[in-house]
């Protein structure tokens, strides 16, 4: 039933023909909920494409012989196919295209850094400045095609013989569901344990409904199982599971246990009730609904006034996250300047749509409680930028004397997260960076544990949902190989 | 999964529970606790594990009917039904080793959580002393277990209605004042009691160990809501706790953040459930 949209009437090429690229014509916009609306509710902000509009945008790709969006794509995906089969009307073919590079299209096309990766290298921006292929729409158009209308059965298009080998994934974010659907996908048994009651990781735990409906994530996971994957919710490995019996059960280990572990900055009240982390507000909102004031019994603070600390992808999420909460004021507060600022573009021009107020090259100092230890303002200091620090971005230096107050009743700490050290410290000889950040060999993904591999934040340190489902793919391939290798070959990090 | 097993009213709002656990009943050790969710879009909740068996992959829970979740619990779940989650073990288990006499402590709730760790005291040769307390002799539950798991058991409660009159920390006193040598006390039960009990030991010099019960969501280091000052560092209860050398607690501050919710969790007892007189339980 997908294939039967009349490509014609949507743009006037017939099956065969050659089709004549718009790429002189501005990039379509995609539909968004109006401000007033969704500062009201938790659904998704960006409304996608319909076929009409994906279709349209798809016919301004040049489908260049040698595309730079490729090299760009973090997971290599054949770009200029994918869209070419999208102007076709091919739009489950497109995602089925796109699966064999990125096993998680849904998600990507919605959270990935596309402005920076992909579509910042379109050669379309050359002769038509700031009008790339809206690349990431179209995956989502795709991708979000085939798995309302078209759940196909994955496991026999996918199904190759059963190698017999048995592989345990540690964790169900991005990283793992990747290297477990490949690994499926190559015929080897996968167990993937997660520690919380659903699968998904950061997906479902970090990433707001707004941003990423959960329902689309649990479709991407079911495909994952519907190849054959075996998820076991409510395992914590080296709690509920032994680390050991994990190791002796299986012929590999892939670990994406994730990054996390919140960062605080140690000030004083940062104990307060009312100051968070940002990893406690979002698995509050996000994984236990705390939004759905009536039936979800985890309770979250309504702020009145929020003050979210840093500029990540994290704190448009929390800000955006307090402004629906029904807070009258929630400001971005930040040691650096705009420029410098990590977070996705979209997200940024959302958050000030929104009402969010940016409070620039500034830092708190402390917080201050209520006699009932409730946050009631923070301390903040102003900074000036100084010469580049190791990040290349110029380091913040505090300005004496310019300390002030500003009142708020909620505080949401959003300055980064590291790996949770439960597997680590539970599996000696496991080596690892800053105590926590695991080492692993970049071009084979082992760790310095036999068996065992790594990939995703757990290697990194928090970054980006495409870095770690490309992790995930590339350990699926080294341990694809080690698993068929009768010497069991290992190359341990340096 | 996680079906329930058994069901007991132990006590007036006092519960205990067998569920349905396997690789958690294989894998518990004395001091550790695990995290109910009673439907999908339940809030997750930390409980002690008050006993294991592994032969059964069963876990057992005591639970006071205290906030929304754990009434929700105590009153709507029967036995032969399924809990939507149940995760752990979580925590560091008890430092257990041959100490010698070590006294053990638990108040009210806090006898339950008591009883793997005396069994495990016991075992590596200690001589366990275990002080139990009640408010009344009507609240009084599991008192004869945990006279097997211990050398000596005192009995206390509130009104003198069994055993001392009194409470935990007047029988400590009478045995620490009649010169007993002790190498090591834990303490289990209300926040009030725990800190009257660090309070009492300090200036005695005896190691003395608490286990904390702070709000959490996941329970494996996730979130930090648990945090509390200890020794002035911050600690997650979750993955560092939830035991801790009590002379190095922040009492003030963790009062502080156990009363986070309350606002929230009155307005959703009164919301969710015509019976009202839980609340009394909250008050405490």
């Amino acid at each position: 039933m997908s294939e039967t949209i009349d490509i014609a009437a949507l743009n006037g090429v017939k099956e065969g023909e050659k089709k004549r690229p718009r790429s002189k014509e501005k990039r379509l916009e995609i539909a968004c909920q109006t401000v007033e609306a969704r500062v009201r509710n938790y659904d998704e902000v960006a409304l996608g494409y319909g076929p009409a509009e994906a279709v349209a945008e798809s016919m301004r790709c040049l489908e260049c012989p040698k595309p730079r969006c490729v090299v760009a794509c973090p997971v290599h995906i054949d770009i200029p196919t994918f869209i070419g089969l999208i102007s076709r009307g091919k739009f489950s073919q497109a995602a089925e295209d796109i699966r064999q590079y990125n096993n998680l299209p849904s998600v990507c096309g919605r959270v990935c850094p596309q402005e920076n990766l992909c579509e910042a290298a379109c050669i379309v921006n050359d002769t038509n400045p700031k009008n790339p292929i809206a690349i990431g729409r179209l995956e989502r158009f795709a991708s979000d095609w085939q798995l309302t209308h078209d759940v196909r059965d994955a496991a026999s298009v996918h199904k190759r013989p059963a190698t017999g080998f048995k592989i345990a994934v540690i964790g169900s974010g991005p990283a793992g569901l990747s290297c477990s659907a490949d690994l499926a996908k190559m015929g080897h048994s996968v167990d993937l344990f997660e520690a919380l009651h659903k699968p998904g990781g950061v997906l479902m735990y970090g990433i707001p409904e707004f941003r990423l409906p959960k329902a689309i994530v649990q479709k991407e996971i079911e495909y994952v199982k519907a190849l054959g994957v075996t998820m076991e919710c409510n395992v914590v490995v080296g709690r509920t599971l032994p680390v050991k019996e994990v190791l002796d059960s299986y012929d590999a280990v892939f670990v994406a246990s994730g990054a996390g572990f919140p960062n605080m900055m140690n000030i004083p009240g940062e104990n307060l009730n009312g100051v968070y982390s940002a990893n406690e507000f979002l698995t509050r909102v996000n994984l236990m609904k705390a939004w759905k004031n009536d039936s979800a019994g985890t309770p979250i603070r309504k702020p009145r006034k929020a003050v979210v600390v840093g500029a990540g992808f994290t704190a448009f999420d929390v800000v955006r996250i307090a402004l629906r909460l029904g807070a009258e004021e929630a400001s971005i507060v930040y040691r650096r300047s705009r420029e410098e600022m990590p977070g996705r573009g979209e997200e940024i021009e959302h958050s000030l749509e929104e009402g969010a107020k940016f409070v620039l090259l500034t830092n708190p100092v402390k917080y201050l409680g209520d006699e009932n230890g409730f946050v009631r303002g923070v301390v903040v200091q102003k900074m000036d930028l100084g010469e580049p620090d190791s990040s290349g971005r110029r380091r913040p230096v505090p300005i004496k004397g310019s300390e002030y107050e500003i009142e708020c009743d909620l505080v949401v700490v959003a300055i980064g997260q590291t790996p949770n050290v439960l597997i680590p410290s539970n599996l000696p000889g496991l080596a690892t960076r800053w105590g926590s950040v695991i080492k692993v060999n970049r071009e084979s993904y082992m760790t310095t544990v036999p068996k065992v591999f790594a990939g995703g934040d757990a290697i990194t340190g928090a970054a980006t949902v495409i870095l770690a489902t490309r992790a995930g793919r590339e350990a699926a391939r080294s341990m694809d190989a080690y698993v068929r290798d009768p010497a069991r070959t290992w190359n341990p990090p340096a | 999964m996680y079906t329930i097993t058994r069901k007991k009213v132990l006590a007036s709002g006092v519960i205990e529970m067998g569920i349905l656990a396997p690789r958690i009943a294989k894998a518990h050790k004395p001091g550790q606790f695990l995290m109910v969710m009673n439907r999908e879009e339940s809030e997750r909740i930390p409980l002690t594990i008050a006993d294991s068996d592994p032969a059964k992959g069963e876990v057992t829970i005591v639970f006071l009917e205290v906030g929304r979740s754990t009434i929700e619990l105590g009153e709507d779940f029967k036995e032969g039904d399924s809990l939507f989650a149940v995760v752990g073990p979580l925590g560091t288990p008890t430092h257990i080793e041959p100490f010698g006499t070590v006294v053990v402590m638990g108040g009210g709730l806090g006898v339950a959580p008591i009883y793997p760790i005396c069994k495990g005291l016991k075992a590596a040769g200690n001589t366990v002393v275990t002080i139990i307390g009640y408010r009344r002799k009507d609240l009084m539950f599991w008192h004869d277990k945990l006279a097997g798991a211990s050398t000596e058991t005192i009995v206390t409660t509130d009104d003198g209605s069994f055993g001392t009159k009194g409470f935990v920390t007047d029988a400590l006193k009478t045995i620490h004042d009649g010169g007993r040598a002790i190498d090591r006390i834990i303490a289990i039960g209300p926040p009030v009691m725990m800190r009257a009990v660090s309070n009492l030991t300090q200036p005695w010099g005896i190691p003395t160990w608490v286990s904390l019960n702070t709000i959490m969501v996941d329970g494996t280091g996730m979130c930090g809501g648990c945090r509390v000052e200890i020794g002035k560092e911050s600690k997650f209860v979750c993955v560092d706790g939830p035991d801790f050398d009590a002379h190095l607690v922040n009492w003030d501050e963790m009062f502080a953040r156990m009363k986070v919710y309350t606002a929230e969790e009155r307005a959703a007892i009164l919301a969710n459930h015509e019976c009202k007189l839980h609340l009394d339980n909250i008050k405490r």
